[in-house]
């Protein structure tokens, strides 16, 4: 799950992470009213859209007096906001935030990830902040310093040391550094994070150290634990196929091909994407109904594949273990007769109850071609599909 | 011969009276009759499914019933705990089905692994393991299985199926089948599997399935290398997934640009494996790689 960047911001300010003072503008008005708040010099009005490179696409804009920012914030709000993130259909800006600006003398980079392979927290800073950390590790990886830190021991003060002494960073720094660092920390593990993430960490021209952009990923499977994360979600800023599918609890997303694609199980849900595309079509979407889908399942899985306008064709791919071709089959006809089939359908059935499945499908009436195996099935939709 | 489960092994179910425990402990014994027991706090003492004995905890479980493995099928918010009590009661080989653990929750897990003598761990979010006639742990169906000779290894649940349903028509059959899980954190990762493979008499090929996120793959590539002499075959699932989006698995991820599906294929092509294109080559190629290890 993702959140904007005002709630980002929320979420470091109750945990001691310093960050500019700000506001949330929902109209023109109320960003006339936050800049004169702020009562700086200088301020920042951002489009609050759940996509990078929004500096780049005109969504991040100074304002030097509240008129001014009244004037941004009316041509902000509304407007469809395209990056190289959000793809060419764009995001459309609901909200702006009104942040104070900072001179900034420096930019560093801070971000805590889970290592996979050491089961630990992994911290990375680095002292070229502002930059594709990716690059900055190729370029110059003695600019980076990574510290693992075991949960089940607690992160020590050597290991903020070896940060702020690694990179030789001035004096006057460290303590506000290891500062922010714990706290990070400390949020990483009661938020439940995937990776959390300080590009640019800016100091300004007073000494001050603060967040300036805070990308934040939560670990979905720990939502349940984490209702105060979890109504932060934005439905405005994803795909409607997306929120649809996980309303039945299905596991979908969209792509941007015409075979539409219902598998049972995420190995072979992203496998029959590798088989259509080997076979020259392009999949609509990735979607798992899991191990014990019912007909139910099914049949919803089917109204998200045919309400999507691109699908020129439909693959079902089954291999049923504890799920039965029968049910399959039924859930499959059921759905076939209720939404109507609008579109060639390709059925591969394999697994438990496979025969009586297989004569379901013939017996139904429906226009569908029953595959072979998987390879039949996927060369027989990108066929029909063109 | 077969490698972790054969017809010796003593298997208890965690989570036993619940709706998945009790259904795949009934398919799973009903295969093969390993099942001496389960495990549900505070229903100790009654009979569960198939007449099989109730404990309050695992101790007591592997004292009573002397269980040597574990089948887990407790909800996600209470499943560390439950594979930190079987790791705690010394249990050698500990199976979690379960989906959809919290990772911080996995890392203790990780520690009390590192520290115990005795037990390994296979998933979480795995199928289980089978060595086909001989005994059962997990969720996949029983009947598709032949006994034979090649060793499966997967992240993935139907993806493993498919490999034993091709296996199967293709006359080879299945020596054991892993599931190792599609987790971020698990307990067994690749390498370990392949050299319980390499070792094993009645394994003569082996299919690993692989998918995109994380380096497991790689590192099982630079292991094959220099360790198994058997014919391998490979196939990484994911090789048409967008970055940054999490397919299915917790752990399906490709992000900055690591862990894709051609990075893994061209390093297992490195190591000598031949590598399915298409999930439909998966038999057909470890036939290939047997035979060109004749040559």
């Amino acid at each position: 799950m993702n959140i904007h960047e005002y709630q980002a911001k929320q979420l470091f300010r109750l945990n001691g992470v310093p960050v500019p003072d700000g506001y949330l503008a929902s109209t023109p008005v109320e960003a006339e009213f936050a800049m004169r708040r702020l009562g700086t010099e200088v301020g920042v009005v951002k489009a609050q859209v759940h996509a990078g490179g929004r500096g780049k696409a005109g969504g991040v804009k100074l304002a030097k007096t509240p008129a001014e920012a009244r004037k941004i914030a009316e041509q902000m709000l509304g407007m469809t906001l395209v990056t190289h993130q959000t793809g060419p259909e764009g995001k459309k800006v609901h909200k702006v935030y009104v942040e104070a600006g900072s001179k900034i003398v420096k930019e560093y980079y801070l971000a805590l990830v889970l290592d996979r392979e050491t089961a630990s927290v992994s911290i990375m800073f680095s002292t070229e902040g502002g930059m594709d950390i990716e690059e900055v590790a190729a370029k110059t990886p003695d600019k980076i310093v990574v510290v693992k830190v075991d949960p089940t021991v607690g992160l020590q003060g050597f290991q903020t040391r070896r940060i702020c002494f690694g990179l030789n960073l001035p004096a006057a720094e460290h303590k506000e550094l290891s500062s922010i660092i714990k706290n990070l920390y400390k949020m990483f593990l009661k938020y439940d994070y995937a990776m959390l993430e300080i590009n640019p960490l800016v100091v300004t021209a007073d000494g001050k150290m603060f967040a300036l952009d805070g990308k934040m990923n939560f670990d979905d499977n720990a939502l349940y634990r984490q209702k105060d994360i979890e109504v932060m979600r934005d439905f405005e800023e994803e795909d409607e196929r997306d929120i649809e599918a996980s309303k039945y609890g299905l596991s979908y997303i969209g792509l941007d091909g015409n075979i539409g694609c219902l598998v049972n199980g995420a190995g072979l849900a992203m496998a029959t994407m590798d088989i259509i595309k080997f076979y020259g079509g392009r999949p609509a979407n990735f979607l798992d109904v899991g191990g014990g889908a019912s007909q139910e399942t099914v049949t919803n899985a089917f109204r998200i594949l045919f309400a999507d306008a691109n699908v020129k064709g439909i693959f079902v791919n089954i291999f049923g273990g504890i799920m039965k071709c029968d049910i399959i089959a039924n859930g499959v006809v059921a759905a076939a007769k209720e939404l109507g089939l609008r579109v060639p359908m390709v059925v591969r059935l394999e697994g438990t109850n496979v025969d009586k499945g297989k004569e379901i499908l013939r017996t139904s009436g429906l226009n569908l071609y029953a595959a072979n195996d998987m390879a039949d099935g996927a060369k027989k939709i990108v066929e029909m599909a063109k | 011969m077969a490698i972790l489960v054969n017809s010796q092994t003593r298997v208890i179910t965690q989570g036993i009276t619940g709706k998945s425990g009790e259904f795949h402990t009934k398919l799973s014994h009903e295969y093969a009759p390993c099942f001496v027991g389960g495990v549900t706090p505070g229903k100790g003492g009654q009979k569960g499914i198939l007449d099989l004995p109730i404990f309050d905890t695992v101790a007591e479980a592997k004292h009573k019933a002397r269980a040597n493995a574990t089948m887990i099928f407790v909800p996600p918010p209470f499943a560390a705990d439950a594979i930190l009590e079987a790791i705690d009661a010394e249990i050698e080989l500990i199976i979690c089905i379960t989906e959809g653990i919290p990772v911080l929750d996995m890392i203790p897990v990780k520690r009390a692994l590192e520290r115990s003598r005795k037990s390994r761990l296979i998933g979480p979010n795995c199928p289980g393991v089978i060595t086909p006639g001989q005994c059962k742990i997990g969720i996949m169906p029983g009947h598709i299985h032949k006994v034979g000779k090649a060793g499966i290894v997967s992240k993935s649940g139907t993806l493993t199926y498919e490999a034993v349903g091709q296996t199967t028509a293709a006359g080879i059959g299945q020596s054991s089948c892993v599931g190792i899980g599609g987790d971020p954190i698990i307990g067994t990762y690749y390498n370990d599997v392949l050299a319980l493979f390499e070792a094993d008499p009645q394994t003569e090929g082996i299919i690993l399935i692989g998918e995109i996120g994380g380096d497991a793959e790689i590192k099982a590539a630079q292991f094959i290398k220099e360790n198994i002499k058997k014919p391998v075959a490979a196939f990484i699932a994911g090789q048409t997934a967008p970055a940054g989006k999490r397919m299915g698995h917790a752990g399906a991820i490709v992000s900055g640009g690591h862990g894709t599906a051609a990075e893994k294929m061209a390093a297992l092509e490195e190591a000598g494996v031949v590598v399915a294109k298409s999930p439909a080559d998966l038999a057909s190629s470890l036939i290939k790689a047997m035979e060109r290890k004749k040559k």
